[in-house]
């Protein structure tokens, strides 16, 4: 059953009235603009591509595009700096897109929320693994990757359950413990999230 | 009943520029008005000779005064009737009716700069929108457009407020707006809003998605006055009864003149409010409202009341 919490991407499609576009992909999310620009496009010519590979290899493709200009960053922790960086000197006249997993979308629409830019205004492929990032409720500490439930969490090591719950603001899912009545019962993990 | 009113007292009439007359009401029980949200605008209920007449003005008093509204009406040469009422026929005691506050143009919290653009009496919103935003210390700026110095309602007091954040663009001086220039290298979280005729709307918004502004960014208030046109039949298959809608007169007018409540807010071809299912028709539906697609006009099943009518044999609507 689909989750009606859960944001719906719509996909990348390019605004050709952007004056400048902005692109953040992580993984697979690459893929996203490479399918969608194969054969090379008029806008790259005004674009700046921001790529964190996380186990993925897409640099020569994406290299090869030819973009005003292209960065491989180490992290997506650097990604977002340098994002950060670009946004805090842009116009009105730029478009943001951002390709990858669910986790890495939401990162990048909260840190465009700091520059005012409307979740609704910024174009969103998702790519990737299915996996969630999971806020528990318990100790606040937010778990990356998650793919099984219950699972520990790595900050107060309760069980937790995985909420079919998400929360835009927080861009988690929510974890909440499952053995809280009976901590020496410790449910089997199920792989959920591929 | 779906639009509670209020019973005011007319207690002050000013001539703030040349064709635009300042009102102020003030209950008639003595209470406190609602509190509104900047860019809020009330429906005013005038009983012209009998013949109900309902327009929308934007609040421009300021929003932390619970005594009193404010609106400023430009009298319209083409005036289907309500401008000329207020002009010629409203006296300081007076009793009015109005709406409460409907609030089709807020402010957005989210915004890092606020480009506020006015093409004559559209000025109105603005007045409390830059009084808020300046005391919660908010970047903004105003660009006023207006045919002249004569007609620029409340402009010398607003430069005296705000200096250069206030920017007159005088038609019969030779100014005008240049919106390319003006959005081009506007920063990130900049938001537009424009209350002005419908033709400087479409210009604004026509340059701003050219250069790729996210339609996020981008506000506008209009109110179109209902066309006239050719008079019509309508048949109100809930209410099973035929309304006839004079050469003057809009759909709405004519059915609310039958007795029958339909929601509105705007009544200006904008927000929605008052969309009607077309159950059948044999003609042509004239739409004349900015708020259905292309589509939707294409579909022949909407219609919105307030501002579109009918040319052709019968209609059926369901209401």
């Amino acid at each position: 059953m689909a989750i009606k919490s859960r944001p719906v991407y719509a996909g990348f499609n390019v605004d050709i009235t952007a004056q400048q576009h902005v692109l953040a992909l992580e993984g697979q999310g690459a893929d996203a603009l490479l399918e969608k620009l194969a054969g090379g496009h008029p806008m790259l010519e005004r674009a700046e591509i921001l790529y964190v590979a996380t186990g993925s290899d897409h640099d020569a493709a994406l290299r090869a595009l030819g973009a005003a200009n292209y960065w491989l960053a180490p992290t997506a922790e650097a990604l977002r700096d340098r994002l950060s960086e670009i946004l805090a000197h842009a116009t009105m006249c730029t478009r943001l897109y951002v390709a990858g997993t669910e986790g890495f979308i939401g990162s990048i629409v909260q840190l465009a929320a700091d520059f005012g830019i409307a979740n609704a205004s910024i174009i969103k492929e998702f790519r990737g693994s299915q996996q969630r990032r999971v806020q528990c409720v318990h100790c606040k500490g937010f778990n990356d990757n998650v793919t099984i439930s219950p699972f520990q969490c790595v900050h107060c090591d309760l069980h937790l359950f995985v909420r079919d719950h998400f929360s835009v603001r927080l861009n988690a899912f929510q974890g909440v413990c499952i053995n809280a009545e009976t901590p020496d019962i410790i449910p089997p993990s199920v792989e959920m999230y591929r | 009943m779906i639009h509670p009113e209020i019973i005011v007292r007319v207690t002050d009439i000013a001539v703030v520029a040349e064709s635009i007359k300042q009102f102020t009401f003030e209950r008639v029980d003595g209470g406190s008005m609602p509190v509104f949200a900047p860019g809020a605008h009330i429906v005013v209920s005038m009983d012209d000779q009998g013949k109900l007449r309902r327009n929308p003005y934007s609040l421009m008093s300021s929003p932390s005064d619970s005594t009193s509204y404010q609106i400023s009406v430009l009298r319209v040469v083409e005036s289907r009737g309500g401008s000329a009422f207020m002009h010629e026929h409203v006296d300081v005691g007076d009793t009015m009716t109005i709406s409460h506050p409907i609030d089709l143009f807020p402010l957005h919290a989210t915004a890092k700069r606020h480009v506020l653009i006015a093409g004559g009496i559209g000025i109105t919103p603005f007045l409390p929108m830059m009084e808020v935003l300046n005391e919660s210390g908010q970047v903004f700026e105003l660009h006023y457009s207006m045919r002249s110095r004569r007609r620029g309602a409340f402009l010398s007091e607003l430069e005296r407020r705000y200096g250069s954040r206030v920017s007159a663009e005088v038609d019969d001086e030779g100014g005008r707006l240049d919106t390319r220039k003006l959005l081009i290298d506007q920063p990130l979280g900049t938001h537009i809003y424009v209350c002005a005729p419908l033709p400087m709307i479409d210009l604004v918004f026509g340059v701003a998605r050219e250069l790729g502004w996210a339609e996020e960014n981008l506000h506008r208030e209009v109110f179109l006055a209902p066309p006239a046109g050719t008079p019509f039949y309508t048949n109100l298959a809930k209410s099973g009864t035929t309304v006839y809608v004079a050469e003057h007169q809009s759909l709405l007018e004519s059915i609310e003149a039958a007795g029958i409540d339909v929601p509105y807010l705007c009544r200006g071809g904008a927000c929605g409010q008052c969309e009607t299912t077309v159950i059948d028709f044999d003609g042509q539906l004239m739409h004349h409202d900015i708020f259905l697609t292309d589509d939707e006009n294409v579909s022949g099943t909407k219609i919105m009341p307030c501002v579109s009518r009918f040319v052709g044999a019968s209609l059926t609507v369901e209401l």
